[in-house]
């Protein structure tokens, strides 16, 4: 089977084509909010914890 | 009876409640759901007469009849007990094909037939290789013969 | 007997697992879609009716089913964090819900294309299409209604009832095409019959379906993590762990 045959899906290819690249472009959508969404929670956990280490520091300075 | 034992039986009782309700509705709807009536339905009168419906059933073998240069399709509709002419005319979709499952959308006209609007083919589940397809039809005609 | 399941939802356990699960899931996941794609686009024959037209069902089948799947995994969690007050199993079930609304618009976008050659319409008010459409509906309704509240306890609360409400709809959807008369077609595949597809088309539509959960699994991880996080802020765990890292 040779390259412009199989890109040519028998002639369904914008449906075919379309159909594929859709499903890729939202599994990999998914992927990417979720590391991101993960990322953002880490930061705010990471500050919050810094700005409480630093109050603990203020009251207690000994 | 714990607390934690209540909040299941809500729970559960919840989904019975909404079920039930589901059932019930679905099936007091069940003609308004009716996606296409069969032909045997039309025959029976059972399809509306003055207003858009669908008709569904197979093509029937020999039937489908375009004259050259022609939109103007004819065909004979079927579910194996009733048939149901159709008119139509316009773009027919990939799949049809005399035996074929079909869907068509329109009115009934004055002389019985079925004036379409729109013609949607309709498949089955099966899927194959066209050479399993084609043993298969060989077979089918052998058995066929042989009776 | 159940205390592993109580240590399971102690969150900083929970949190610390899904992270060593997550790369189980997403490179297995990852390896068998290249698989499943080859084998559908490349391996397996063109369909003796739909021709090359019918691949579309390796991408369509595994989005919808995957569509069901999690509505229901949803509405499991919500009834358990109802039931016993669990934190972890409500962030489970807010988890879910983009994840299937997404897989839910993917099934309704490739099932249209696919609609528009084959049947010769991009949409029909066919009872399979519209109760998948009420699906997509009931996860954008728990999505909305959990963004109106800003206490997530109550948020947590209010959208479980309509999770667990709305799974109603979950056999709709399967049984549609047996209940009524429609214009999709019935299950290609089935756990209990022999599959209507042959062999050599029904490997890669398999393999993608496992693919499909294994790759939601992994997703699920990272969100139930950043779930975990927003509802533990104010932990002595967390704020340790933070500092740690």
């Amino acid at each position: 089977m040779n390259l412009s045959e199989f890109l040519h899906m028998g002639g369904y290819a914008p449906y075919v084509w379309s159909c594929y690249g859709l499903t890729a472009i939202v599994l990999v959508g998914m992927e990417w909010a979720g590391r991101r969404q993960l990322q953002l929670a880490q930061e705010k956990a990471r500050r919050r914890a810094q700005m409480g280490a630093q109050m603990a520091v203020a009251e207690n300075p000994s | 009876m714990t607390a934690r034992q209540r909040r299941m039986l809500l729970v559960g009782l919840m989904v019975i409640g909404v079920g039930t309700a589901a059932a019930f509705a679905l099936n007091a709807f069940q003609e308004n759901l009716l996606y296409f009536y069969s032909p045997s339905d039309v025959s029976a009168g059972k399809a509306p007469a003055d207003r858009t419906f669908r008709v569904g059933g197979m093509v029937t073998e020999g039937s489908f009849q375009r004259p050259a240069g022609s939109m103007e399709a004819t065909f004979i509709l079927t579910d194996f007990a009733h048939n149901v002419k159709v008119r139509y005319s316009g773009v027919l979709p990939d799949l049809f094909r005399e035996g074929q499952g079909i869907v068509a959308r329109g009115k009934l006209a004055p002389g019985g037939d079925f004036v379409a609007e729109e013609v949607l083919a309709k498949h089955d589940e099966n899927y194959m290789p066209p050479d399993v397809a084609d043993t298969l039809k060989k077979q089918h005609q052998k058995e066929a013969g042989g009776q | 007997m159940w205390l592993w399941f109580y240590q399971l939802a102690s969150p900083p356990h929970a949190y610390r697992l899904l992270g060593l699960w997550r790369p189980w899931l997403l490179w297995p996941a990852i390896a068998l879609m290249v698989i499943g794609v080859y084998g559908g686009l490349v391996m397996a024959p063109a369909d003796y009716q739909q021709k090359d037209a019918f691949r579309i069902i390796y991408v369509h089948v595994p989005s919808a089913s995957l569509s069901l799947m999690v509505y229901v995994m949803m509405a499991v969690a919500a009834a358990i964090g109802l039931i016993w007050r669990m934190k972890l199993a409500h962030a489970v079930a807010a988890s879910c819900a983009p994840l299937g609304a997404w897989f839910t618009v993917l099934a309704l976008v490739t099932g249209s294309i696919w609609g528009k050659p084959m049947w010769g319409t991009w949409w029909e008010w066919d009872p399979r299409l519209t109760s998948e459409l009420i699906l997509l509906f009931l996860y954008l309704g728990y999505m909305a209604l959990r963004a109106s509240f800003d206490d997530i306890q109550r948020a947590d609360r209010a959208s479980a009832i309509l999770a667990i409400v709305g799974v109603v709809n979950v056999p709709i959807v399967k049984y549609s095409v047996e209940w009524w008369n429609s214009l999709h077609q019935g299950p290609s595949i089935s756990v209990t019959s022999k599959s209507a597809i042959a062999g050599s088309m029904v490997w890669p539509l398999l393999v993608l379906l496992l693919a499909f959960v294994l790759y939601f699994g992994a997703i699920l991880c990272n969100r139930v993590r950043g779930e975990i996080l927003l509802r533990e802020r104010n932990t002595a765990w967390l704020a340790e762990s933070s500092l740690k890292s």
